[in-house]
């Protein structure tokens, strides 16, 4: 994507080694094991799950009140008392207002990926299942949207159906729906040429059977791996919506929106301006570092 | 070769016919009544029905859509419901706009991630190769519309170095080749080009550093061939990929251009969609998508093309 975007290619097929033990405790153990003992990817979840649990309790932190405006406090500059941020456009509290808007800014960047996952993941594997036909319908139809940059896709949505977090939510799974289908389909295809699945169907397991223990255990680990490598994509994208007066609604706190609107302040007070942009940065490369981290430890190569 | 590339072309209509359903379904995705945007709540009911004769909303969907297909297949975007002019004549020079800038980004992103993503590939040193791996990860990480507003705090509102925003001087509305407009033109390229740069560098790192530990690269060391020589032989193994994740970015940053374009209130198409999105032109709205989409289907099937053109091992299949 995508964003360029960010991209959503998927940067050559994929490919699958085999696991005879599908989904075998002693694999995720040692991927467990693997991620231990990486420190880059440590330092990363850490941050992020300090960003989330900062956002899930942000009521109960003594913040200042995120909506609470005042017209003779009015950007106020970075080290301020009371305001260690400073103050933004209205005089609200930078500080509170940064945390408060990781809530929507994390909720809508993880929340699309996460359906998207669901619905693309289960087509991808359906049509790389069954194949023939049921295949070809899927994939082709979506081609279709494979026929639109992934930001244009996404403007072009939630522009057409208006601003509003739920429109939001909406158009970004509908993004990220068909390059994790594609992904999702090219695995299975995979998978289903082993010949452990023939095994299988060979000794009269029914076909919901091959993919809940011989299919899901072979192509969730890429699959996961693609989706949270879009997490990044979509925060990007998300916060990019709501630049755009596309995704959330003011007053609420959210990075993109704030960039927006602080950008009137950007002669008067240019670091405060450019505040909720590092958010946005520190969580994409996170989610970024994590995805590559999995990466290595679930071994995946793409 | 022609032969592939008319069958190609003949494998995009069924993706072209879904496109254009999607984009014809972009204006009844809006809440409401199309023909709400451009009547004041309180117009009478028959100037609402004429107009609904008049721009063809009171047809049964299909119909509709048949008939905006026909038209559309013609050239005839429409009008803007905006402005009252034609949707073709504008999108037509706002893309001239976006294409201008989108052909510097890529230039200036696909050199910069060759030249990285080689010197990585082959230093000696792990601080070169982590150095280029931190610039490509910064390339994908950063929201582009954020590194766009603090280019414009770097260099226009601290430095004064460069111009803030728009396409030229004195409301410019079309771009010409002086030092005034290339000079507007530094900060969106360079906001534009960190994504692809990002995940160009990525791959052409890793390619360069596959096709080195290919057999020929040693085989032509044993002859003693010049180091620079090499070089020029693994380049041209390692060009067909790049090129082709390049093809695909360069696609992906027509879109992204969108945000970078409203930062700089540069008069392209993301601006124009940007706006007609706010004064709800629907036919601007559709008009932009459906070129820009056309554009970057036929980007990527020449991007596939030429791809197999450079490299003999894909099969024409």
């Amino acid at each position: 994507m995508a964003l360029q975007s960010p991209s959503l290619d998927i940067g050559g097929a994929v490919l699958v080694t085999p696991k005879p033990t599908a989904g075998g405790r002693g694999y995720w153990q040692s991927v467990g094991r693997r991620l231990r003992r990486d420190p880059v990817t440590l330092i990363c979840a850490g941050i992020l799950i300090l960003l989330v649990l900062a956002s899930i309790a942000a009521p109960y932190l003594y913040l200042a009140d995120p909506y609470k405006t005042s017209m003779i406090r009015r950007l106020y500059p970075l080290g301020s008392p009371n305001h260690w941020l400073g103050t933004d456009e209205l005089g609200r509290d930078m500080f509170a207002r940064l945390i408060y808007g990781g809530r929507l800014s994390l909720f809508m960047g993880v929340t699309p990926v996460v359906c998207a996952l669901l619905i693309g993941g289960s087509l991808g594997i359906l049509a790389g299942f069954v194949g023939g036909k049921t295949n070809m319908a899927i994939m082709r139809i979506m081609d279709v949207f494979y026929a639109f940059p992934s930001v244009l896709l996404a403007i072009s949505l939630s522009g057409a159906m208006g601003a509003g977090t739920e429109n939001t939510l909406l158009s970004l799974t509908l993004v990220f729906i068909p390059p994790i289908c594609r992904v999702s389909e090219s695995v299975t295809t995979q998978v289903r040429g082993f010949d452990f699945v023939d095994a299988a169907k060979a000794s009269g397991a029914s076909a919901f059977t091959i993919v809940r223990v011989h299919v899901l255990g072979n192509v969730l680990g890429p699959i996961l791996v693609y989706a949270t490598s879009l997490i990044s994509v979509a925060i990007i994208l998300a916060a990019g919506l709501s630049f755009l007066g596309l995704g959330v609604k003011p007053p609420e706190p959210e990075w993109g929106l704030m960039l927006n609107t602080l950008r009137q302040a950007i002669y008067v007070n240019p670091v405060l301006a450019a505040l909720p942009g590092v958010m946005i940065f520190v969580t994409s490369i996170c989610f970024n570092l994590m995805s590559d981290g999995l990466r290595a430890a679930m071994d995946v190569k793409a | 070769m022609l032969l592939y590339a008319l069958r190609r072309l003949i494998y995009l209509i069924p993706v072209a016919f879904g496109v254009s359903l999607l984009v014809f379904a972009l204006v009844h995705l809006a809440p409401g009544d199309p023909i709400s945007a451009i009547v004041p709540p309180d117009a009478p009911k028959e100037v609402v029905d004429k107009l609904k004769e008049y721009y063809g909303f009171d047809k049964p969907l299909p119909v509709q859509y048949l008939r905006w297909l026909g038209v559309t297949l013609t050239g005839d975007l429409g009008t803007s419901i905006g402005t009252g002019r034609s949707v073709a004549s504008e999108v037509g020079s706002a893309f001239g706009n976006t294409i201008i800038l989108a052909i510097a980004a890529t230039l200036f992103a696909f050199t910069l991630a060759v030249i990285l993503g080689t010197a990585a590939a082959y230093a000696k040193s792990r601080i070169v190769d982590r150095l280029v791996t931190l610039i490509s990860l910064i390339g994908v990480s950063v929201p582009h519309f954020w590194l766009a507003i603090v280019l414009v705090i770097i260099f226009a509102v601290e430095l004064g170095a460069l111009p803030p925003m728009g396409i030229g001087p004195e409301n410019s509305t079309g771009w010409k080749f002086d030092r005034a407009h290339l000079a507007h033109m530094i900060l969106p390229t360079i906001a534009l080009s960190v994504i692809p740069l990002g995940v160009v560098t990525r791959t052409v790192r890793s390619t360069v550093k596959e096709t080195l530990s290919m057999e020929f690269v040693t085989a032509l060391q044993a002859k003693g061939m010049r180091d620079s020589r090499i070089l020029l032989h693994v380049l041209k193994n390692a060009a067909p990929t790049c090129l082709a994740v390049m093809g695909l970015q360069a696609g992906n940053l027509i879109g992204g251009s969108i945000l970078i374009e409203t930062v700089f209130a540069w008069p392209g198409t993301g601006f124009l969609l940007n706006s007609a999105i706010f004064r709800r032109d629907l036919p601007i709205l559709q008009g932009t998508t459906l070129v820009l989409a056309g554009f970057f289907m036929l980007l990527n099937l020449t991007v596939d093309i030429i791809q197999t053109m450079v490299d003999p091992r894909i099969k024409r299949g």
